[in-house]
């Protein structure tokens, strides 16, 4: 019973509002890493790859589209679960 | 004969059948002790070929330890006795045999020398593989290890079939550069593109890792894909070809990571993706290429046999892997999480972890010989693996919704396996040089310079911000049960559609044509009938005056006939 009730206490990560913190935490060090583009040296190798945040702006759309692209895929390929039969 | 018996792989593959013999509660220590005490032996080795053995004038050449071999024969040890620490408590004969069994083989082909050592060793890891997928003993399994079983053997078919064709034309068939001339180099390459799962030839991996054991998972994991590396990386490096295809690679299995429920199946695109980046290495193919390929390699051993630990411990306890019946476990299985989060980052990429200082080699790499799509295609890849490795497999596992899964934390070996594996995660990521010692070729490259660290960390944490804005928004992909259809519905579904289509159409003509004949003899039957038959006018009787004047006409006419005849 204790070890249960051990297990159902509410922990730090069940609150929305630390979960909040973590996101806004998440912001602040995007933020920072932007500001940290005028405090180290680029080599680039291309020179597009050198341009202003271009890690920050290729890595937020790059993941939106591969997100948002693999949603679209969903609907051409998903069947039911046991759609093979096996 | 000795020198031929002094092959860790051999010795492996003898102490797995001796572990036929061993009581079963001596198997956990003998599939950690086995690999412990060849791994010794191969460091003591000299570098250089050895173990010739003659077969029907061949040369065999059966232990080759050179720059290259070296570093893979270490890292399928290290697999091999992590493993086998693993799965310590599986007391499961079949798997520990098997699991040595494979190991020794997938060793003893990094080993081998020739071409014919190498198939011999090729054949039988397919063979001793197959029986991790068995060991899950349910009727999806049994068939899912068969198909895996037909596509490992069609490789090592074709495997033989260019050593033959080499063997006719050189005259030799040493397992070095082989390149795309001719039928056997393209043979060759299509057998090591089977195993390395090439775009549309990748299918099996999906199909089969999946089906294994929990512990089985993380053998497979480790050594045919990564022995198709090493091959491609002895036979065809610097070959254009294989750029484009490792990109593809990188990318592709994204999108399908992305949508998938089974997390072990997420796993297996994933490591399909990472095998991309060590396949574009082959193909850049420089000094600095092929030690990125060398070093994502070892690195990607040890990260995706820790992530699929961790699905196999929760496997183990819950008894499922699919994102959408999981969730909120950190309570439960508290050290799992921590270590999936290092598999997590090091797969990612986050500086002080393996992938950062391994990866970028081959970015660089490709930098430096100015293909600039193909390093955005890299880059591109690498966001997203931070999703579906970096992000998805931990958190809809360990966190978001509680599915309200209460069970123990893993066995104490199995924490064990991913605390040593999640420590050398780390070391490589931290201090990476005991690593950059034993590659191919001398390094020169320093992996933690400002501008790295932080392009790097402004790539992983901007996407993890577009993570967290999809998630609010409610744009992320739900995790459904489902089936997604991928190359493999062409023989699993398409195929034997057409199959049974074509043999349909050929019975009906079948039955046609036998149909007309059948009717074209009835009408034969009647007509003749209208003649013969009892009603018929040769069945009629006739008086016997009638006959003998018919008699009289035939002699008539024949005596006329005689004698104008003769005349």
């Amino acid at each position: 019973m204790s070890s249960e009730q051990r297990d159902e206490r509410q922990r730090w990560l069940d609150r929305p509002e630390n979960v909040t913190k973590i996101v806004r935490a998440l912001w602040v060090a995007c933020a920072a890493l932007v500001l940290a583009e005028f405090f180290y040296h680029k080599h680039p190798y291309f020179g597009f790859d050198g341009s202003f945040a271009f890690y920050a702006v290729f890595g937020f759309a790059a993941y939106c589209f591969i997100v948002l692209s693999a949603k679209g895929l969903r609907r051409l390929i998903k069947r039911d679960e046991d759609y093979y039969n096996e | 004969m000795s020198e031929v018996l002094l092959n860790p792989a051999l010795l492996m593959m003898l102490a797995g059948l001796v572990a036929l013999l061993l009581p079963k509660r001596m198997l956990g220590v003998w599939a950690v002790l086995v690999p412990i005490a060849t791994l010794a032996l191969l460091i003591a080795l000299p570098e250089g070929s050895a173990g010739q053995v003659s077969v029907f004038g061949m040369e065999l050449v059966t232990r080759r330890i050179d720059g290259l071999s070296f570093v893979w024969s270490v890292i399928f040890h290290i697999a091999a006795i992590l493993a086998g620490l693993y799965a310590w408590h599986v007391q499961d004969r079949v798997q520990q045999v098997a699991a040595l069994i494979y190991a020794g083989a997938a060793i003893g082909a990094v080993l081998a020398g020739d071409l014919l050592t190498l198939f011999l060793y090729w054949e039988l890891t397919a063979l001793s593989s197959v029986l991790l997928i068995w060991a899950s003993r349910n009727p999806t399994a049994t068939k899912v290890g068969f198909r895996y079983l037909i596509i490992q053997v069609i490789s090592g078919l074709l495997l033989m079939c260019g050593a033959l064709v080499m063997h006719q034309q050189t005259g030799s068939i040493a397992f070095d550069h082989i390149g795309l001339e001719g039928l056997a180099g393209w043979l060759i390459f299509v057998a090591f593109g089977i195993k390395c799962a090439f775009p549309f030839l990748h299918n099996w991996l999906q199909d089969a890792y999946p089906h294994a054991t929990p512990t089985g998972t993380v053998v497979l994991s480790a050594f045919t894909t990564k022995l198709a590396v090493y091959s491609l990386a002895r036979g065809y490096a610097g070959e254009e070809l294989l750029i484009t295809i490792g990109a593809i690679m990188t990318a592709f299995p994204i999108f399908f990571a992305v949508i998938e429920n089974d997390l072990r199946r997420v796993l297996s695109y994933s490591l399909n993706n990472q095998l991309g980046f060590m396949v574009v290495g082959v193909g850049i193919g420089t000094e600095l290429a092929i030690n990125g390929a060398a070093a994502h390699a070892f690195a990607h051993i040890l990260y995706k046999a820790l992530l699929f630990m961790s699905m196999g411990a929760v496997l183990y306890r819950v008894g499922t892997v699919k994102a959408s019946e999981l969730g909120g476990l950190y309570k439960s299985m508290p050290w799992t999480t921590a270590f999936c989060i290092i598999g997590a980052m090091s797969i990612s990429a986050f500086p002080l972890f393996s992938g950062f200082v391994t990866k970028s080699m081959i970015l660089t790499a490709v930098a430096y010989e100015g293909h600039w799509v193909i390093w955005t295609v890299l880059l591109f890849a690498s966001a997203g693996v931070l999703d579906h490795s970096g992000i998805k497999v931990p958190f809809f596992t360990f966190f978001f919704h509680d599915a309200g899964h209460r069970v123990k934390e893993a066995p104490w070996n199995m924490l064990l396996a991913m605390g040593i594996t999640a420590f050398l995660c780390i070391g490589i990521g931290v201090y990476p040089d005991p690593l950059y010692a034993i590659l191919p070729f001398p390094v020169d490259y320093h992996s933690y310079t400002a501008a790295h660290v932080i392009t790097q960390l402004q790539l992983l944490l901007f996407a993890a911000l577009a993570f967290t804005v999809l998630m609010r928004k409610g744009w992320y992909p739900e995790e459904i049960k489902s089936t997604n259809l991928d190359f493999d519905w062409v023989y699993r579904r398409l195929l034997p559609r057409l199959t049974t289509a074509l043999l349909n159409g050929i019975w009906a003509v079948d039955r046609a044509v036998r149909g007309a004949a059948l009717r074209g003899l009835d009408s034969l039957v009647a007509k003749a009938n209208q003649g013969l038959g009892p009603g018929g006018v040769f069945s009629s009787s006739l008086s016997t005056g009638a006959m003998v004047i018919g008699v009289s006409l035939l002699l008539a006419f024949y005596v006329l006939f005689s004698f104008y005849w003769s005349a």
